[in-house]
């Protein structure tokens, strides 16, 4: 069922399986447009595959990240991806190394697109400063949606299957505005800030996703019983948005609530939206219900760029260089991307040896209880790929 | 070799030849201009002049559109932004009527090849029956993506009472303006040579504001409504898109000899705008004779502005001229939204399914989409490719006088958007 309904990774399925006089075009007849169910059967006809190369910008980030690159070049290797990777390092921790925040966002603003790694942030700042590198990057190149994109595989040992929803998280504001200060010592306060600008942009992104990709439920995540003006202003202009979308369901749940429905029930799910925090925490929830921070792809976006990185943000340093992390996610992250540049050949025919692996379950990594390398997934992925 | 990027701007080398001609008969030309006054000099393209863009809604995009015209607005609620997400447009699809869905899906298809970063939201509008929830949701649609594709919606004339779709639409949009470009394509037969004509009509009232009744059995009364405001409006746009393409001669079309006070006033209202763009000419003529002149010598047009009905039937006039309704595209523009179509609004009914349409005008409306959108790149490679189809390959279908299908025209496309994107 799981590997039927792919839908979730399947960026273009807003294409309707077209009745229209597609008898009259042979070409447009051996085009499959691709919609969610077709995207498991071989690839019959190259969908588009243009010539030209495409520029992106690649951030492999701390911890396992630089060898989860390794992983997708790898990949992208294998299959000839018309893709040219301009890599940066950034990074908080090997900051010495890292390139200027300036020379990463320039990239990323003049290809529009990138693939990150996990950036770690310590708890102690530099020099008092609040604001995360991760935090930094993202309002240079105002980056405020987060998409983490939960899905049940095939092949994974988890307490619910059939999972299949869509978590958007507002990244710019909210709690994470890094505004704190010590009024009297001893008394700490920090800003949650929500604006309606904001709070409208991510509502109307949220059901703009719902259209783009077939989802049929909005749910807004918040806690306005409490927080009445703050999470109230994100709640009204959620609501608001939602009128414009007669055909999306749209109803909202208070977040602790959320979270016990999440554990309990998470089939009820579509799409999700919610302020920075409670996004923050759902993701990494979410993620633990489909087989852990290693398998979720996620997306970043700003109005003309989009930052692709693994949905639970873990660097995972504990496991750097002894070739055990997980690369699926990376991988599904990198397939995503592909789409995202119109590439659906190249993104069809990689996510499916993915899914075949993991299906089979004759190579798992460590966290999905195997004992596979990292370097072992991946071959055997690059083995499954059928052109 | 041949650059069809060429073909558009002021002094093409396919047509040297024809150029000369032209210059050669513009004194002639001016003579017969019916208001004998000002001498144009519009057929004097200096080759110092900046070259007029090929693809010219490039300056009109949204940004510049809410820049100029929003102050024009007099309510404004509660405004989302447009549907771009991480470079991504989300743009909606009416296929309308008639051959609209064919061609729908070969422009699907071509921006799949070109690698165009737009997604399609398509809705279906049942036009046999009065299906106002799904009409609403196609306005809806546009609302929130700012921008549509759409063929033309065929309205019944004989259910009385249900206002055509496609003016609802305008209206409920605000599209204020409408602008076709025609201008001839060097090869394709047509009955005149030399025709570059940019018509822009004003869209939202006049003869279509839709207001009717029989005061007594066998009187009906029809109102013509035109308002110094949106005469206005459409006036300055007509001579800043003049200013943006270095358009020489601004000519007014009107019927303000009969209609004294509505005709008059929209006149009046360009004549007035005209005070403040000195450098550029301005003439006004009396649509009797325009229809006649469009026909006859409509190289001495430059752009034309008018109001709604006289557009429509000029436009029409002046695709007919140049070969046909499968070769022009219109836009229609409003302060927030544009809606891309066809330049001669025909819905193609009698030859559904025969595969001999022409694709070429709704591809030249997606690639004007395309370039609201700033998606430059991508609409010179599928706009190159149309070019070099028509004029290089003559590949045509029979209204052009050729023997191809749809399909064929498509391959050839998207052979060269394949190569080039």
């Amino acid at each position: 069922m799981a590997v039927s309904r792919l839908g979730i990774f399947a960026r273009n399925s807003i294409y309707p399986p077209s009745s229209l006089l597609q008898c009259l075009s042979p070409s447009s007849q051996q085009r499959s447009i691709s919609i969610a169910t077709q995207l498991c059967v071989p690839v019959q006809a190259p969908v588009a595959k243009p010539e030209r190369r495409y520029p992106v910008t690649l951030i492999p980030g701390d911890g396992v990240g630089p060898e989860l690159m390794h992983q997708v070049r790898r990949v992208f290797d294998s299959c000839g991806v018309p893709v040219d990777f301009e890599e940066l390092y950034l990074s908080e921790v090997g900051y010495s190394r890292s390139n200027s925040l300036e020379e990463v966002s320039d990239s990323i603003k003049k290809n529009g697109i990138c693939l990150k790694g996990a950036l770690t942030s310590g708890s102690e700042g530099q020099e008092g400063e609040l604001a995360t590198l991760n935090t930094k990057l993202r309002r240079k190149i105002d980056s405020f949606a987060s998409c983490a994109l939960v899905k049940s595989m095939e092949g994974l040992k988890t307490r619910h299957t059939n999972i299949d929803f869509v978590i958007i998280r507002e990244t710019t504001e909210g709690e994470y505005s890094a505004i704190e200060y010590e009024t009297v010592p001893g008394i700490v306060e920090c800003l949650k800030i929500v604006t309606r600008v904001n709070s409208t942009r991510i509502a109307k992104f949220a059901f703009d996703y719902a259209v783009r990709n077939n989802r049929k439920k909005v749910t807004a995540i918040h806690k306005a019983n409490i927080m009445k003006l703050s999470d109230g202003l994100f709640l009204e202009c959620c609501t608001q948005v939602s009128e414009l979308y007669p055909r999306i369901k749209f109803s909202n749940m208070i977040i602790d609530n959320a979270c016990m429905q999440l554990v309990n029930n998470p089939n009820q799910f579509d799409v999700m939206v919610m302020p920075n925090l409670y996004g923050n925490i759902i993701d990494n929830l979410a993620a633990g219900l489909v087989g852990g921070a290693g398998v979720v792809p996620g997306e970043s976006y700003s109005h003309d760029a989009v930052i692709f990185e693994p949905g639970a943000r873990h660097s995972y340093a504990e496991a750097v260089g002894k070739n055990i992390a997980n690369p699926t996610g990376m991988l599904l992250t990198a397939c995503n991307m592909l789409r995202h540049l119109n590439l659906d050949y190249h993104a069809t025919i990689i996510e499916e040896a993915i899914i075949k692996v993991i299906k089979a379950g004759k190579v798992r990594t460590k966290d999905l209880g195997g004992h596979a390398k990292t370097t072992d997934f991946t071959t055997a992925v690059i083995k499954s790929i059928t052109f | 070799m041949f650059v069809p990027r060429a073909c558009a701007k002021a002094a093409p080398r396919w047509s040297t030849s024809l150029q000369a001609k032209f210059l050669s008969t513009s004194s002639v030309r001016n003579e017969v201009s019916c208001t004998g006054g000002a001498v144009s000099s519009i057929g004097d393209k200096t080759p110092d002049q900046p070259p007029r863009p090929a693809s010219y809604t490039h300056g009109f995009n949204r940004s510049m559109m809410v820049e100029q015209f929003s102050v024009m607005q007099t309510q404004d609620t509660f405004v989302p932004p447009p549907a771009k997400w991480g470079g991504r447009h989300t743009v909606t699809l009416l296929p309308g009527d008639g051959i609209g869905s064919e061609m729908a899906n070969h422009v699907k298809e071509l921006f799949r090849y070109a690698g165009a970063p737009v997604d399609f939201e398509e809705i279906d509008l049942d036009s046999t029956a009065p299906d106002v929830e799904g009409f609403e949701y196609a306005l809806m649609s546009i609302k929130r993506n700012g921008v549509a594709l759409k063929g033309n919606i065929e309205t019944r004339t004989s259910f009385q009472g249900f206002q055509s779709r496609n003016v609802v639409l305008r209206n409920r949009l605000g599209l204020f303006a409408n602008v076709v470009c025609v201008k001839n394509l060097p090869g394709i037969r047509a009955k005149q040579k030399d025709v570059d004509v940019v018509i822009i009509r004003e869209n939202l009232e006049a003869e279509y504001s839709g207001i009717e009744h029989e005061s007594v059995p066998g009187v009906v009364e029809s109102l013509k409504i035109i308002t110094r405001e949106k005469s206005m409006r459409i006036a300055k746009f007509a001579f800043e898109w003049a200013t943006k393409y270095n358009r020489k001669k601004v000519t007014a079309i009107h019927k303000a000899n009969i209609m004294k006070m509505s005709d008059g006033l929209f006149l009046e209202c360009c004549r007035i705008t005209s005070k403040e763009y000195p450098d550029i000419q301005f003439d006004q003529m009396i649509i009797d004779n325009c229809s006649m002149q469009m026909v006859n010598k409509p190289s001495q047009f430059d752009l034309m502005v008018m109001p709604n009905l006289y557009g429509d039937v000029l436009s029409n006039i002046a695709c007919g001229v140049i070969g046909g309704p499968g070769l022009v595209s219109g836009t229609n523009l409003g302060y927030r939204y544009a809606v891309f179509e066809t330049g001669a609004r025909n819905t193609g009914k009698s030859i559904v399914g025969q595969n001999i349409a022409n694709p070429c005008a709704f591809i030249r409306a997606s690639v004007d989409l395309l370039n609201y959108l700033k998606l430059e790149h991508q609409a010179h490679v599928i706009e190159d490719a149309v070019m070099k189809t028509l004029i290089e390959d003559k590949v045509w279908t029979p209204d052009l006088g050729g023997q191809a299908t749809t399909t064929d025209v498509m391959q050839n496309i998207v052979k060269y958007v394949k190569a080039n994107a």
